[in-house]
């Protein structure tokens, strides 16, 4: 094992409580930790799935990173701290990960942490007029009042490199070439799904470089999070993705319960597999709706709408609620399936069945579709790990990177199912791999549905739940790729930091990656492709 | 002439609504200020063909543009009421429809398409968060309540609200429109948002 590995030959590394392994390693000792682990020869840590930044108060602010071997399939964490408050300074790891030039960038946003050597230091949610750090503890929630002047955006970004002495030296670079023509994209465009901003660097009609700007719907959620008690944070996770608002809900609820050492009956969990297959059908009849409107297709998008009321009408049987439903809780769920769920749920999988074949009669094979889709927006395997673009996205670049078979949580362990990868790194594989898994959730479902065994529907937790101290962590495979949460608890009745594994935020990174020698006119389609939903990923 | 208090919808009856006391007051208001025969019969043909096709810029952010999408299908096709034409650009929208939480990086936007919208402009809110800042109240970065920034002709509270109640909240518009004055001002307009702010003005005179 890894962690016991460093522990054994690192000095002044010690393991952190919780059920995450983090191990503590010492600030000048990192970056040599990082990069062993980077370039095992056994089992490279080549997926970093998450960068944390975390205020420890005393201890001082830090970092922790998640990472996995896409080899293996072994984990390890690691965390590290920078006891100087006012300049804190971490060395960057965006060389040995790509991701972790945005995540590291999101560190920066909340905490004020600089990483040495990441060439963009900017700002990632926040306006760039901003002043403080809002997840500070001593941050004061009163010290930005609403602006309605303007916001300027920098063309030139900050790289510190720390120089021999010790002492900090910034150095310039343009965020775009000089012979590049910049259009802007967004935040108010139909075709972003949301409040996206992108500048585009033009060269002609080519694309050369992607500069997303987020945090148009940045709520701070994490934030909050801080001051309500567990029951009450799950109110927020159907409001990061809600077209995956079951299996958000239902990563923050397994966390908290493995956390509080809860077992729920395994009635809990044939629903909760259900209903998180029919949130992901669901979400993927809508994906396609959304990428054929957006290529000037209108009938598909009324034949994805009429399928999915269908799913709505289910929810809302049982739930109550059609986009947002809030039905996990800590323990169970919120009431008992209807009487009719079952059989609907069955016809609903015959009719699905009976029409899926119509999609792709109408879009699949059509000429105007396979130009436009295949062979453009390429991701390679190798990008697609480095960037961390989990999901479909990922699967399309041939990477099978699926929690439901890494990390089996519910009844995803029990159940016949296939994981659904391509090798075409293209839109076109993109967009299959979604359709397929439409099928392979009939698949699931039609194993589960004749089966739900009698029982508690929620068994009785404490009125008040306090977690053990330490570090906790679960993660659930929603509608576009790996949903984590983080949860650190210092034994109270409130998360000390919980924190969210956007799937959407490497996907946003990766469009340049993906757009990048491409046609303009591309960029929506390659966008579309890639499936993203903004919520999720400004939290 | 004197308009009658009746703002008709075809598809509900006019006892089924709520608020129809506020309609009420802006018609007496119009009766108030003298109602000419021509005038009235041109604004109330002006009135219908506005109020049947409106215009819609759409900021959607979040949840509740997803339950527009909805409307826009064929279960709940919004086309029956007339508001299914959707602009993207501020100049040619009657109604600015704003769907989910306005951050404080947007909220700038937000005011600058209000602003290059041309009039008579009408906003619809839509949701808890784009009313009160919903859920995310207490957040450093949620604007509480777009009526802080721009007027608000009609509120559609839920989170998100049901297709129902978005045809709900735009026939209230519509009803709206059908009493107004368009010739010579729009008249129950609260002015004191307006950007060159002109009732400030004639205070100050």
């Amino acid at each position: 094992m890894k962690r016991d590995e460093i522990i054994k030959t690192i000095e002044g590394a010690e393991l952190c409580p919780g059920n995450a392994g983090v191990v503590k390693v010492p600030l000048s000792q990192f970056r040599k930790v990082a990069e062993g682990l980077r370039y095992d020869k056994e089992s490279p840590m080549d997926f970093l799935r998450e960068v944390v930044g975390v205020d420890w108060g005393e201890e001082g602010l830090g970092a922790v990173y998640f990472m996995e071997s896409t080899v293996t399939g072994e984990t390890a964490a690691l965390k590290v701290v920078s006891d100087d408050r006012e300049t804190a300074l971490l060395p960057t790891v965006s060389d040995l990960w790509k991701t972790a030039l945005i995540k590291e960038r999101e560190a920066y946003d909340f905490l004020g942490i600089r990483f040495t050597g990441h060439p963009d230091m900017r700002r990632l949610f926040l306006r760039e007029d901003w002043i403080g750090w809002p997840l500070r503890k001593d941050y004061d929630m009163k010290s930005n009042p609403l602006r309605l002047d303007n916001e300027i955006n920098a063309d030139i970004t900050r790289e510190y490199r720390l120089r021999k002495d010790g002492t900090l030296e910034g150095i310039d670079h343009p965020i775009f070439g000089e012979n590049d023509f910049v259009v802007n994209m967004g935040p108010q465009h139909p075709s972003t799904h949301g409040a996206l901003r992108m500048r585009i660097g033009l060269d002609g009609e080519v694309i050369t470089k992607v500069d997303p700007i987020l945090g148009y719907i940045h709520r701070g959620i994490e934030k909050m999070n801080e001051s309500l008690t567990y029951p009450q944070t799950l109110g927020m996770t159907d409001r990061l993705d809600y077209l995956s608002a079951h299996q958000s809900r239902h990563a923050l609820c397994m966390c908290i319960e493995k956390a509080a050492g809860i077992e729920v009956t395994e009635r809990v969990k044939y629903i909760r597999t259900i209903m998180d297959e029919l949130q992901r059908i669901d979400s993927h009849l809508l994906f396609y709706s959304c990428l054929v409107l957006d290529m000037g297709a209108m009938t598909p998008f009324f034949y994805g709408f009429r399928e999915r009321e269908m799913i709505l009408d289910i929810f809302e049987e049982t739930t109550g609620g059609r986009l947002i439903q809030h039905y996990n809780l800590i323990g169970g769920v919120q009431d008992d399936i209807h009487p009719t769920f079952c059989q609907k749920v069955k016809e609903f999988i015959a009719h699905l069945r009976k029409v899926i074949p119509d999609y792709h009669r109408i879009f699949t094979g059509n000429v105007i579709a396979d130009t436009r889709l295949k062979g453009v927006g390429m991701l390679s395997k190798e990008d697609a790990i480095s960037l961390g673009c989990t999901g479909g996205t990922g699967r399309a670049s041939g990477w099978a990177n699926d929690v439901r078979k890494r990390h089996p949580y519910g009844l995803y362990d029990k159940i016949d199912f296939k994981q659904i990868t391509y090798d075409g790194c293209d839109s076109f594989s993109r967009y299959m791999v979604r359709m397929d898994e439409i099928m392979e959730s009939c698949r699931i479902i039609e194993q589960l549905i004749d089966n739900i065994p009698e029982g508690e529907y929620r068994v009785k937790t404490k009125p008040i739940i306090k977690l053990p101290e330490g570090i906790w962590t679960s993660a659930v495979e929603t509608s576009r790729g790996e949903f984590g949460v983080m949860i650190e608890s210092h034994g109270d009745k409130t998360p000390y930091r919980m924190h969210f594994r956007s799937t959407g935020l490497p996907l946003v990174q990766a469009m340049d990656t993906m757009c990048r020698g491409w046609k303009f006119a591309d960029l929506i389609a390659i966008g579309a492709s890639a499936d993203f939903v903004i919520p999720d990923i400004d939290r | 002439m004197e308009v009658k208090k009746m703002a008709p919808i075809r598809s509900m009856k006019y006892e089924e609504f709520k608020n129809n006391d506020y309609l009420e007051g802006l018609v007496r208001q119009l009766n108030d200020e003298g109602a000419g025969v021509i005038l009235t019969t041109v604004d109330r043909l002006i009135n219908w063909g506005r109020s049947n096709s409106v215009w819609g810029l759409l900021l959607g952010t979040s949840c509740c543009a997803i339950e527009f999408m909805a409307l826009g299908a064929a279960r709940y096709d919004m086309a029956r009421f007339g508001f299914e034409v959707t602009r993207n650009s501020p100049r040619q929208a009657d109604v600015l429809v704003v769907m989910g939480t306005i951050t404080y990086r947007t909220a700038p936007v937000m005011k600058r398409l209000y602003d290059q919208m041309a009039e008579p402009k009408y906003v619809v809110a839509v949701g808890g968060c784009t009313i009160s800042g919903g859920p995310f109240i207490k957040s450093y970065n949620v604007v509480n309540g777009i009526d802080q920034i721009i007027p608000v002709d009609v509120y559609i509270p839920g989170c998100p609200p049901r297709p129902e109640a978005f045809y709900y909240g735009l026939m209230q518009l519509q009803r709206k429109m059908k009493v107004e004055r368009f010739l010579g001002g729009v008249n129950g307009k609260d002015l004191q948002h307006e950007p060159n702010g002109k009732k400030e003005k004639g205070g100050d005179e």
